[in-house]
């Protein structure tokens, strides 16, 4: 089962070293700059949803969060690939303090919908990319998968955020590991959440719209 | 160490400026109705970036030809960030565009530190140029190939080919001017800089006839003459920082000018072909670094190349 290691309210100081260390390469590297179009930063607990094309997405979207939020915000990875070794594992749990779920599972100990509500419970926020996966593909946005309805149904409560990452998939693409120095945004979205009768599919598709339309340059092709 | 006297004359010069300058925009915001018009905020949001922009300069003048190298290769670091950002580019450039960062910019900028002239001008236009989209070549992507590869080569020609001239005048051998060539980087900065500011003044307050109206709604032939004229005369102010006399110096400024103006259009042009209207948002108020150089980087190599064709040894 996926250990969680959340402390009450702080951050370990490798976590906060770590944090600090990355958001201030991430400015050096893409002078990353958070525009807030439809929402405000603030310490309520949300869930932000992001696309995703590359293994810096949270690094940028975590970098825009002031550090108090950021200490009580977790991004959500794929167990397959993060618990793969023990270098990886202490990478993303110890380091990056990120939450680790089975898009597999079969034992309900991996349940990943119960493992992010228990991060849920203690207060905190998570960074979740719907999509489920690394986009790279020509399409700008994959269909998102079910987490993000069925955590807004169990914690209607939570503010659900979407966050368009720009640039990013050609800073780091995947499997590369050296970023090439571009300029990125991120842009924060107004609330999205569950209209009431509203099914799964309808949602999710809204959603994705909403964070579909927060891309500043759709125009382009790359 | 640039002559103490000259030097000083010029901080406090441009430090009354910017006095002058922060004087008038907060009188101007206390004076006006509130929340502030987004005109003024812009306006306040400039000045204060010049003072970080002196201030950066004045720091890198006191540190000779390292502060000055190690500055402008920031400089064009952040002008290729941009350029490279708003230009297409596919997952197979990607060693191609490191290599424009990692590799061209510290090369450059060490030619230029160690006054390497004869690779200093051949490095980026010859070697690169070819090599560059050979890589491209071999990595078998041919699609929009020669859009991806020119602009790659427009981006290192405009960021840091030309940027890299402002450093490079310090390693001119100007015969009586020994020791002193970190005021011809003055002279060209303030000449060039202190001209967009005069043509935008002149534009604002006689501007009637559209210079290009499909590239630039702001730039009349009002605001580029009397911006040419003022500038030049500017120029000739400050000939006791060059080896130039005073009419020499008018004639230097307004070819430096002149190129700045251009470099202004072209950036423009970009622009609009990109569809943006700012290059970054790296200084606030100013848009981007390339949205500040841009004038700087076409005047730069003709003023290098001027003064040292007409007065190096």
């Amino acid at each position: 089962m996926t250990k969680l290691h959340l402390r009450a309210n702080t951050f370990t100081l490798l976590q906060t070293v770590t944090s600090v260390g990355l958001s201030a390469l991430a400015w050096v590297v893409t002078g990353v700059r958070p525009i807030w179009n439809g929402s405000q930063p603030s310490e309520r607990q949300r869930i932000y949803f992001a696309n995703h094309a590359s293994h810096g997405d949270f690094i940028l979207l975590s970098a825009c969060l002031s550090e108090k939020v950021r200490a009580r915000t977790h991004a959500v990875a794929a167990a397959e690939y993060w618990g793969k070794s023990r270098l990886r594992r202490y990478i993303a749990e110890d380091m990056l303090s990120s939450v680790l779920i089975h898009r597999q599972w079969t034992d309900e100990a991996q349940n990943p919908i119960s493992i992010m509500l228990s991060v849920l419970d203690q207060g905190h926020s998570l960074i979740l990319f719907p999509e489920g996966t690394r986009n790279t593909t020509d399409q700008p946005l994959l269909p998102f998968r079910s987490g993000l309805y069925n955590l807004s149904m169990a914690r209607p409560e939570v503010e659900l955020i979407p966050c368009w990452i720009e640039n990013m998939s050609r800073v780091l693409p995947k499997g590369q590991f050296l970023p090439v120095p571009l300029l990125c945004r991120v842009v924060f979205g107004p609330a999205v959440s569950i209209a009431p009768g509203e099914d799964r599919r309808a949602f999710l598709e809204r959603a994705r719209q909403t964070l579909l339309a927060l891309n500043p340059r759709p125009d382009r092709d790359d | 160490m640039p002559p103490m006297h000259e030097t000083m004359i010029l901080v406090i010069g441009l430090v009354g400026v910017l006095t002058t300058a922060s004087l008038v925009a907060g009188i101007l915001s206390w004076r006006a109705p509130k929340p502030l018009s987004s005109t003024l905020v812009n306006l306040t949001q400039r000045i204060n970036a010049w003072w970080v922009m002196v201030v950066a300069i004045t720091v890198a003048f006191f540190f000779g030809r390292t502060g000055m190298t190690i500055l402008f290769a920031l400089i064009s670091f952040a002008a290729l960030r941009e350029f490279v950002t708003l230009t297409h580019s596919r997952r197979s450039d990607h060693w191609v565009l490191l290599g424009m960062f990692g590799i061209i910019i510290p090369f450059q900028y060490w030619l230029v530190w160690t006054a390497w002239y004869g690779l200093f001008t051949i490095f980026i236009p010859v070697y690169c140029f070819l090599l560059m989209p050979a890589i491209t070549a071999l990595n078998g992507d041919t699609e929009r190939f020669l859009e991806r590869v020119a602009a790659q080569q427009w981006a290192v020609m405009i960021s840091v080919y030309c940027v890299s001239h402002v450093p490079a005048l310090l390693t001119l051998n100007v015969p009586g001017f020994e020791g002193r060539n970190l005021l011809l980087i003055a002279f060209l900065i303030i000449t060039v800089q202190g001209s967009d500011v005069l043509q935008y003044i002149f534009g604002k307050l006689f501007g009637k006839h559209l210079l290009s109206p499909s590239v630039s709604p702001s730039k009349t032939w009002e605001g580029l003459v009397g911006g040419l004229a003022a500038s030049s005369l500017l120029g000739a102010l400050l000939s006791f920082l060059t080896p130039f006399s005073p009419l020499q110096a008018a004639a230097v400024a307004l070819v430096a000018c002149l190129m700045g103006f251009l470099g202004g259009l072209v950036a423009s042009a970009i622009k609009r072909d990109q569809g943006v209207k700012d290059w970054g948002h790296l200084i606030e108020g100013h848009g981007g670094m390339m949205d500040r150089a841009d004038s700087l980087v076409f005047a730069a190599p003709v003023f290098f190349h001027t003064v040292r064709y007409f007065w190096s040894a």
